[in-house]
């Protein structure tokens, strides 16, 4: 800094003065990443708090998105390096009717071995094994994909709470949350009922996502909002914040069986209530958007939008992570293409 | 960095937009020669040249041609040459040649874009995502309005040879503005982009050659000062179109004084950025990131005040603060860069010591810590608090990544803060209750207002200021007006004023009781301040009687009350056209005596007088019929949004009455003022003042709100020249001889108040051109308020 902004008085630095926390903005480079977060503990109901989240203008959100990803290039090394992230980063998933165990061993052995040896090489991976942070997958095949995955460090989690409707008796939605952990899931992704939304019973659906957190124990509790059912943004913004408040380790998008999957607008209302959450609590939430999310282009605007709105730690499967199934085999194509300046075709990658 | 280690990063890392076409471009170009006349490249007479660099590394780009005033000639007479048979093409061949250019443009965007950078400095994201896709836009808009011209603006001839001066912080775009609407009614142009940015304007006129622009339809003249200068006094342009700062702009109001040339001027501002307390303050914060770092902050309605509410204010600026962190200064020609050099080294100089004044009287300024490249005019982006109104960084236009904040407690506050500057281009109101933010758009003095966004810009919407950031629309209908003209029915010359010869009384006075005249200021009779008296002559050069001298005095108490006349503005169309049709009906009840006194004093005949009177009370009439239906329209931007173009009242209008026709002419000057909310101060015919004190007694019967309309009686010249230079008077029309209308027209510098003159002529009033839409369009700012929805 010049002579010249001294003399004018100019101050520079951090933010002072502040009636809230801060956001960590920059973490150096090769910072190890945030590991053991402090598990969020909830809070009480805050209808006042909650009310002060209604504000949401869906036309400033969707002007921010648009230019969000065009403001931001992720090219070459860089594009690999922040692939290789988004698989750091996901839940791979299989949730079809008409799963079975041998479908989800299949699916365990690609997190296991997500890239072809010669990619892993090509990037220079060496001993650096970058596997999806968990397999997702619904209640007859955890103890299955327990199985699978033993030893690897990959989490198994389970779609729980009458997935994807959530209208079960909440006796029997908690029941399955217990089923599940008890066969070794430690990450349970649940269904809130919308129609709790509509109603703005916010003190049941605080109660039932209580319930549900005293349910999963030791696991991890991912709040599902079905957003695509949410109808508004500002529905979003209070849905995700009331999980947040009753005890939610991660709000997640989508069950993927909604008309309408993630978005980005619906990424961006999420993670400002993670934020704001944050603010008011000091706490860090995760965030999963959920369904669509396909390609590895796509996988950058969700990283983007995660970095610039959050910040670095939230580019860790602590905090982040992507739902899907079909975006693994686009980011190998893509990290092939980066090798060998040649396009890629599926069939050359193991599938799922 | 390895993969690996980019992975633990997760750094941005610089995206290099490719330079390699643009750099082909410069060096195939042979820039001596680039002034564009007559359809041919040329080089200066003078054979001058300037340079161009680039404000990210200061290397030279180039060595332009500098044009000089034998260049500007050859360039006007080609534009002269070329305008009959242009102007009387069909507007579908216009409207071809418009849309030639837009594809032609789109065929080049890329290159058009990464010129733009290099030259002015801007982020690529911006020049490739905004500046360029607008720029094209307007032409392929405005092809529309080429073809449709005859049927949506009848009566409307173009304006002739236009003069057009640029400026450099959207140099294609503004070019854009300037020139689409122009070849779209018809006009022919002379374009000078500004020093620091030539470029595009070079690469357009290359467009222009391949898209079949007739030959000095199109000629631009890179050059400087002088260029412009040139530009301004040429006796062969018609029409100035200026951008650029109010101090240009009011150099150049004056040097048109008097020319008759119609005018243009979209200068500076000081735009506020209101944050209620039920706004979405994240999407706020955005929206100040397009507001004041769009650009280096160098957008002439930059939203650089931001006001806050109490209550959210702490909250708010510690989001502003950690969302500053995450701006990227840096190369313009990185895809990730958000903030790129400012301009030129000048313009560095003047925000490093605006911000130091500011800090010294008081703001504490803050930069977040952020890298800055080693080369390049860069200024970090800065947030001012705890400025004061009176505080520099409120007062002046920066036009740097400086944003001055301050607090407010109520709305009333707000908008009286956003008010509290000389200047009035842009708002923007954050709020998501639609009572609030549709409370304060239209009480914000500004051409633009933002509802919830900021810099939104589109050729279906207008732009321009109040106050000192200037006058005219740019986009929409609004805006092709600005190159059009209703050519009103002008008559003889009008000669100054005389001292008459006044022999002795009449013989038919003297029956009845002494009346005194007064002047009518603030709904009363007053005696003038001076206290002294001018005689009035009849016909016959007789005492008819005498008026009030109304000195400077009475015009500022006059102003005074026709600025507090809140009730008239405020008051519904329905209302204000009751109040002129019970003026029209009490005119009319005393039609008889004001027939005689026309008699009496112009020496018309009784049938004659009688017609004028007859005829005012019909003007009346319809001005009283049009004050609840002169509205304004929707624009529909290709965007979720609405963007409401209002009609407003300008304010304070002051009127110089003519003496030919002195009811009518008055009648139709402060008729279709008033029924648009205007309050007016007029000055009536010297000669024939008595008609005008006859006058408030009419009005004085016709509930029209006291400071309204207020009469102020003397002579004409030496009250015209105060009102012009009143800076509380917002417009001025003036009906008198040549030089007093050239002389309002050179002082209403000091506010930039819109004038309208006769040019020294008189107006055939009883003309349907009159009586129509020309003088509602002067009585009326459009503000044009942007409302983004969806939920």
């Amino acid at each position: 800094m010049s002579s010249k902004f001294l003399e004018a008085g100019l101050s520079t630095g951090e933010a002072r003065d502040s009636s809230v926390t801060s956001l960590p903005t920059r973490i150096a480079a090769n910072t190890p990443a945030t590991h053991g977060i402090a598990r969020n503990p909830g809070m009480a109901l805050d209808l006042g708090f909650l009310e002060s989240m209604r504000n949401v203008n869906r036309s400033a959100l969707e002007r921010r998105v648009a230019s969000l990803t065009k403001r931001r290039s992720i090219k070459a090394d860089n594009q690999a390096a922040w692939l290789l992230r988004s698989i750091a980063c996901m839940d791979l998933t299989t949730l079809n009717s008409n799963d079975t165990d041998e479908r989800v061993r299949r699916l365990c052995a690609k997190a296991i071995n997500p890239l072809r040896r010669d990619i892993a090489e090509g990037l220079g991976l060496g001993d650096t094994v970058i596997r999806p942070a968990a397999v997702c997958v619904y209640h007859p095949f955890v103890a299955t994909a327990v199985d699978a995955v033993k030893g690897t460090g990959i989490h198994v989690a389970a779609v729980s709470t009458a997935f994807p409707h959530g209208l079960a008796p909440l006796a029997t939605r908690l029941q399955e949350i217990e089923a599940s952990v008890k066969d070794g899931a430690d990450e349970i992704d649940v269904v809130i009922p919308r129609g709790l939304v509509f109603g703005a019973k916010w003190q049941e659906l605080y109660d039932e996502i209580v319930a549900m957190r005293a349910a999963c124990g030791e696991a991890h509790l991912k709040v599902i909002l079905g957003t695509g059912d949410l109808a508004t943004l500002r529905n979003v913004m209070l849905a995700s914040m009331v999980a947040m408040m009753a005890g939610a380790d991660f709000v997640k998008t989508s069950t993927g069986k909604e008309s309408v999957n993630a978005t980005l607008p619906v990424g961006l209302a999420m993670v400002r209530s993670i934020r704001a959450y944050f603010e008011h609590t000091g706490y860090l939430i995760g965030f999963k958007p959920a369904g669509g999310i396909s390609t590895a282009k796509v996988s950058l605007d969700w990283l983007v939008l995660m970095k610039e709105e959050l910040g670095r730690p939230w580019l860790e499967p602590e905090l982040f992570r992507f739902g899907a199934s079909s975006l693994l085999t686009d980011i190998e194509r893509q990290l092939e293409h980066h090798l060998t300046g040649r396009y890629s075709a599926n069939h050359r990658h193991a599938m799922a | 960095m390895n993969i690996l280690e980019r992975y633990a990063a997760m750094e941005y890392d610089a995206a290099p937009e490719a330079r390699n076409e643009a750099d082909a471009w410069l060096a195939g170009r042979d820039f001596g020669k680039a002034l564009f006349i007559g359809g041919e490249w040329k080089a200066a007479a003078g054979g001058k040249t300037f340079e161009t660099s680039e404000p990210a590394t200061g290397k030279l780009l180039a060595k332009i041609s500098d044009a000089g005033d034998a260049d500007i000639d050859a360039a006007v007479a080609a534009a002269a040459k070329a305008l009959p048979k242009w102007s009387a093409q069909s507007g579908y061949a216009r409207a071809k040649v418009l849309y030639a250019i837009g594809r032609a443009m789109q065929r080049h965007q890329r290159l058009f874009a990464v010129l733009e950078s290099i030259d002015n400095g801007k982020p690529i994201r911006e020049s490739r995502d905004i500046d360029v896709p607008l720029a094209i836009r307007h032409f392929i808009h405005h092809a529309g309005w080429a073809q449709s011209l005859d049927k949506e603006f009848p009566d409307h001839k173009p304006v002739g040879v236009v003069g057009q001066i640029i400026p450099w912080n959207f140099p294609l775009l503004m070019l854009a503005w300037k020139i689409a609407p122009a070849l779209a009614a018809g006009c022919t142009v002379v374009l000078k982009p500004a020093e620091y940015t030539p470029l595009t304007a070079i690469l357009f006129a290359e467009i222009c050659e391949r898209a079949g622009v007739p030959k000095g339809v199109v000629n631009i003249v890179p050059g400087g000062p002088e260029a412009g200068a040139a530009i301004v006094n040429h006796p062969g342009v018609q029409k100035i179109a200026f951008t650029g700062s109010s101090e240009v702009g009011k150099i150049i109001r004056k040097a048109t004084a008097g020319s008759g040339k119609k005018l243009s001027l979209e200068l500076g501002g000081k735009s506020a950025f209101i944050v209620f307390e039920d706004a979405d303050l994240d999407s706020a914060v955005e929206g100040l990131v397009d507001g004041i770092w769009f650009n280096q902050g160098q957008v002439c309605c930059a939203g650089s005040r931001l006001l806050v509410q109490e209550g959210v204010s702490d909250a708010f600026i510690a989001k502003v603060k950690t969302r500053m962190g995450r701006l990227r200064v840096g190369s313009p020609l990185d895809k990730n860069t958000d903030i790129g050099p400012l301009v030129d080294k000048t313009q560095l100089d003047r925000v490093n010591g605006l911000v130091a004044e500011g800090a010294k009287q008081g703001a504490e300024c803050w930069q977040p810590d952020c890298p800055l490249p080693s080369t390049g005019y860069f200024y970090l982006p800065t947030l001012a608090i705890g400025v004061s109104p009176a505080n520099i960084l409120a007062q002046e236009e920066v036009f740097g990544p400086v944003l001055a904040a301050m607090t407010f407690r109520s709305t009333e506050e707000a908008i009286e803060l956003a008010n509290n500057t000389r200047y009035g281009l842009a708002a923007s109101v954050w709020s998501e209750n639609i009572n609030l933010a549709l409370h304060a758009a239209p009480q914000l003095k500004a051409g633009v207002v933002w509802v919830n966004g900021t810099n939104m810009f589109d050729a279906a919407c207008g732009f321009g200021g109040y106050r000192e950031s200037g006058f005219g629309r740019e986009g929409g209908r609004e805006g092709m007006l600005e190159y059009l003209s209703v050519k009103l029915p002008l008559g003889s010359a009008i000669k100054p004023a005389t001292a008459e010869k006044i022999t002795e009384r009449t013989e038919t006075d003297g029956i009845g009781i002494d009346r005194t005249a007064k002047l009518f200021i603030g709904g009363k009779q007053v005696r003038p301040d001076g206290n002294y008296s001018l005689p009035v002559a009849d016909r016959k050069g007789k005492l008819a009687g005498e008026v009030g001298l109304g000195s400077r005095k009475d015009i500022r108490d006059a102003v005074s009350a026709a600025r507090g006349a809140k009730a008239w503005a405020e008051a519904t169309g329905y209302n204000r056209s009751q109040v002129l049709y019970f003026l029209a009906e009490n005119l009319s009840a005393r039609a008889d005596e004001f027939s005689a006194r026309l008699v009496q004093l112009t020496g018309v005949s009784a049938k004659a007088a009688r017609e004028e009177v007859e005829l005012s009370i019909e003007r009346l009439f319809s001005f009283a019929g049009m004050a609840d239906k002169f509205e304004g329209r929707v624009h529909a931007p290709p965007a979720r949004a609405v963007t409401l173009a209002l009609h407003e009242p300008v304010g304070v209008i002051g009127i110089v009455a003519p003496d030919e026709a002195p009811l009518l002419g008055l009648i139709s000057l402060a008729a279709p003022a008033l029924a648009m909310g205007n309050t007016v101060v007029a000055v009536p015919s010297q000669k024939h003042a008595l008609l005008a004190t006859d006058l408030y007694q009419v009005i004085e019967y016709s509930d029209v709100p006291a400071g309204a309309i207020n009469i102020v009686t003397g002579k004409h010249a030496e009250l015209a020249a105060v009102l012009a230079k009143h800076d509380d008077v917002d417009g001025l029309w003036c009906v008198a001889d040549a030089d007093t209308c050239k002389l309002v027209e050179a002082e209403s510098i000091g506010n930039l108040k819109r004038v309208w003159t006769s040019n020294g002529r008189n107006v055939d009033w009883r003309s349907d051109l009159v009586a129509g839409d020309a003088f509602l369009r002067r009585a009326v700012e459009v503000k044009n308020v942007w409302v983004p929805y969806g939920d």
